[in-house]
């Protein structure tokens, strides 16, 4: 269960969002709304630790997250805008890599398996610099095909450069973790087809609007 | 916790196969400016063998130099270092299974590539032995100093001449234990003394540069 309280973040001298107070536990589903620029990219590397909230605190499990790091990230998988390959690597050797450091095995079969599920299991054996944009996300997003057993997913855009195909296989790997009882949070800009009742929506225009008005 | 590191290190050294320039660039400078100076300074061999080791030393310096700037920008840019933030290992072990990658990477052909230089500069054998010995004490420390100026200088503009300001002054007592040890043996004292000191500041640097590096990157990820 991942809880915030209070959180504000702030860049530079702008403060983008404050008095953010949200909760999700074990199949649900949190989506951050917000126009571009309202903080939520800032908000999901808050959400995984890599940056510390200027205000605030987040707490899993009932402690707070800064606390028990690496534990913590065992518990999470984080998958940003940028695609995390390694543009010399292949697909296969990127996603091995991933889910090594993950603690995950990475045989080679396995990893096969996963990429298969976004349908880039023949690029296996290309390296990431000749793949386009679609298959480096598809093949960035393989991972999530491996973390069945990691509660806490969170994903930034997960669907920008894919098509309507891997939009739906990514849909569904949402709603079968959500329904396995996992907590997913992302942002996106287009709705999301998966267990409508499952979904709580943080609207970061809302907090700026907040903001301006007091 | 060691499963991660070999990964680190396997992913690092396949990098570096598969870009093998950049690990080639660094030897090349190596060679070069070593074997210039026997040709700008003459072949008088006692004063070769003066400088030979202040020379050596210095150009083995510069050439780790010159590669630290590709030991964590890349992983930034392409967002795998978030990634090794968020791996649930510590990342201390990590960065050190990264420093050991760039130390073979640029360190170990350097310490290879002296003793056949050292040659140039009509250097007796017991000097050679003495300069690499040095050299296989010193760069691992260059390595780990310098990851520690390259994690703190991550993502900053001009990052390049930060990370020599910042390196230098601690790069200055390696230099001078190192080149040290090769003189005192030319001189007849033995290098006993310097070698000690060196290993001093590896062990010290093996100690503390990790967790200097660790938590350099976790505050230039902010």
């Amino acid at each position: 269960m991942l809880e915030a309280r209070r959180l504000e973040c702030t860049r530079g001298e702008r403060r983008l969002f404050s008095e953010l107070n949200f909760r999700i536990g074990s199949g649900q589903l949190l989506r951050v709304a917000g126009a571009n620029g309202s903080g939520k990219t800032s908000l999901l590397r808050i959400i995984c630790g890599l940056v510390a909230p200027s205000a605030g605190e987040l707490r899993w499990r009932g402690k707070p997250i800064r606390s028990e790091r690496e534990e913590y990230s065992r518990n999470l998988v984080f998958i940003g805008h940028l695609n995390a390959l390694k543009d010399d690597l292949t697909a296969l050797e990127n996603l091995q890599v991933t889910a090594a450091l993950a603690g995950m095995s990475a045989e080679a079969a396995r990893m096969l398996g996963a990429l298969d599920t976004f349908g880039v299991a023949h690029c296996a054996e290309l390296p990431a610099k000749v793949l386009s944009q679609g298959q480096r996300r598809r093949a960035a997003l393989a991972r999530l095909a491996l973390s069945a057993a990691v509660p806490l997913w969170i994903l930034d855009e997960p669907f920008s450069a894919l098509d309507v195909k891997a939009v739906a296989e990514l849909e569904h790997l949402l709603a079968a973790h959500i329904t396995s009882g996992g907590m997913v949070i992302l942002t996106t800009h287009q709705e999301v087809q998966v267990v409508a009742h499952a979904v709580v929506r943080v609207d970061l225009d809302l907090h700026t609007a907040a903001l301006l008005a007091a | 916790m060691i499963r991660a590191l070999g990964w680190v290190l396997r992913r690092d050294l396949l990098l570096a196969f598969r870009r093998r320039g950049d690990v080639v660039n660094a030897l090349v400078f190596f060679v070069i400016v070593v074997s210039l100076f026997p040709l700008g300074v003459g072949p008088e061999a006692s004063q070769l063998r003066n400088m030979a080791p202040g020379v050596l030393w210095v150009a083995a310096l510069l050439a780790c130099m010159l590669s630290l700037a590709r030991l964590f920008a890349p992983d930034h840019q392409d967002g795998t270092l978030e990634q090794m933030l968020l791996a649930g290992e510590p990342l201390v072990v990590l960065v050190a299974g990264k420093v050991i990658s760039h130390w073979l990477m640029s360190g170990l052909p350097l310490v290879l590539m002296a003793p056949l230089l050292g040659l140039q500069f009509d250097l007796p054998g017991d000097a050679l032995a003495v300069l690499c010995v040095s050299l296989l004490i010193g760069t691992p420390v260059l390595s780990l100093i310098g990851a520690v100026g390259a994690a703190l200088t991550l993502g900053v503009r001009g990052s390049g001449v930060l990370v020599a300001l910042l390196v230098l002054p601690l790069y200055v007592p390696v230099l001078i234990f190192g080149a040290g040890a090769v003189g005192a043996v030319a001189a007849g004292t033995g290098a006993e003394a310097h070698l000690l000191l060196l290993g001093g500041f590896l062990a010290l640097s093996v100690v503390l540069a990790p967790w200097a590096c660790a938590a350099a990157l976790r505050i230039a990820m902010e």
